[in-house]
């Protein structure tokens, strides 16, 4: 770590270009990785024994219902520099990310009645699991409006930290709910138990995909907080000398 | 490989409609919000571009 000033990455105007030439490789990497993990989960990945096909739900599932719990807790964790430490890019960051995080909870509530339906009879019930997925869908439209609804982008910064810091203990209630309570949930490996091969394909086909979902969260994040910096720096000289902002037509 | 033919692939062993239904919307919110981050991207810019040219004249 020695001979990097990570605080020259703190700022807004270092971490623009930055953010800018990193985006395009998390979106390779996620467009890579979603090409190999769908042609493991429905070309490599055998029939389940008790569900039929419907299971290959599971490997969007599953990396959509992680990513919106860690985008959760990353989000949080932003605010929380930001609020603490004054740092507005910090700030700037949990904004980014909290649109993609309800996205990928819509994703993980959608995919799991998909999945319910043919599977258990039903596309909904009201136990643990999908009560506090639907309430982490909740926490993160209830930050983006609250965000939304105040004008100065501080207190803004400062209301929606508040949020995401007292939401943030839903996410360990989340993730054990399938302990705690007696749900409809399955646990995670119920379905992998027929034969190793199986088992490791199917493994195989739920992480890539997971990983794809992620590398992409971290695309549409980079490239959302460079349109953030945008907005909130627009009276800084350094946003005003940029080339895409200096260039004579409009329509660009 | 686990299908004949791309009938039954599509067909996914009578579920088409779970499968395609999960995968589909899926797919549709991602592309959706790749619309949305370009739009907003192509609004900060010609709000600056605006500004910009607002305080030259």
């Amino acid at each position: 770590m020695a001979g990097i000033n990570w605080f020259k990455y703190s700022s807004p105007q270092t971490f623009y270009p930055l953010a800018g030439k990193m985006a395009p490789w998390f979106y390779a990497a996620a467009v890579v990785l979603a090409v190999t993990g769908l042609y493991i989960s429905f070309f490599v990945a055998p029939t389940d024994a008790t569900q039929g096909e419907v299971y290959r739900v599971i490997f969007i599932h599953v990396g959509a219902a992680w990513m919106s719990m860690f985008i959760y807790v990353v989000m949080a964790f932003w605010a929380a520099i930001g609020l603490s430490f004054n740092a507005r890019l910090s700030s700037m960051m949990a904004s980014a990310l909290a649109p993609t995080g309800a996205l990928m909870a819509f994703i993980a509530l959608w995919t799991g009645s998909f999945w319910g339906k043919p599977t258990w009879g039903t596309w909904w019930v009201w136990d643990a699991r999908l009560t506090s997925e639907l309430i982490l869908l909740f926490l993160y439209i209830g930050f983006l409006s609250l965000q939304a609804a105040i004008e100065d982008p501080r207190r803004a910064d400062r209301a929606g930290a508040v949020i995401a810091l007292v939401g943030v203990i839903n996410v360990p209630i989340i993730y054990f709910s399938v302990q705690w309570w007696s749900t409809l949930h399955q646990g995670a490996s119920v379905s992998m138990t027929a034969n190793q091969h199986m088992a490791a394909t199917m493994l195989w086909g739920m992480l890539i995909m997971a990983l794809a979902f992620w590398m992409y969260s971290i695309a549409a994040a980079l490239t959302r907080v460079r349109s953030i910096i945008l907005e909130r720096e627009r009276n800084a000289d350094w946003v005003r000398a940029l080339p895409e902002v200096q260039s004579r037509e409009l329509q660009t | 490989m686990n299908w004949g033919s791309w009938s039954a692939f599509w067909d996914m062993g009578g579920r088409a409609f779970y499968v395609w239904g999960a995968y589909g919307v899926t797919a549709v919110c991602i592309v959706l919000e790749i619309a949305a981050l370009r739009a907003r991207r192509r609004k900060a810019r010609l709000d600056l571009k605006r500004r910009i040219a607002a305080e030259k004249s």
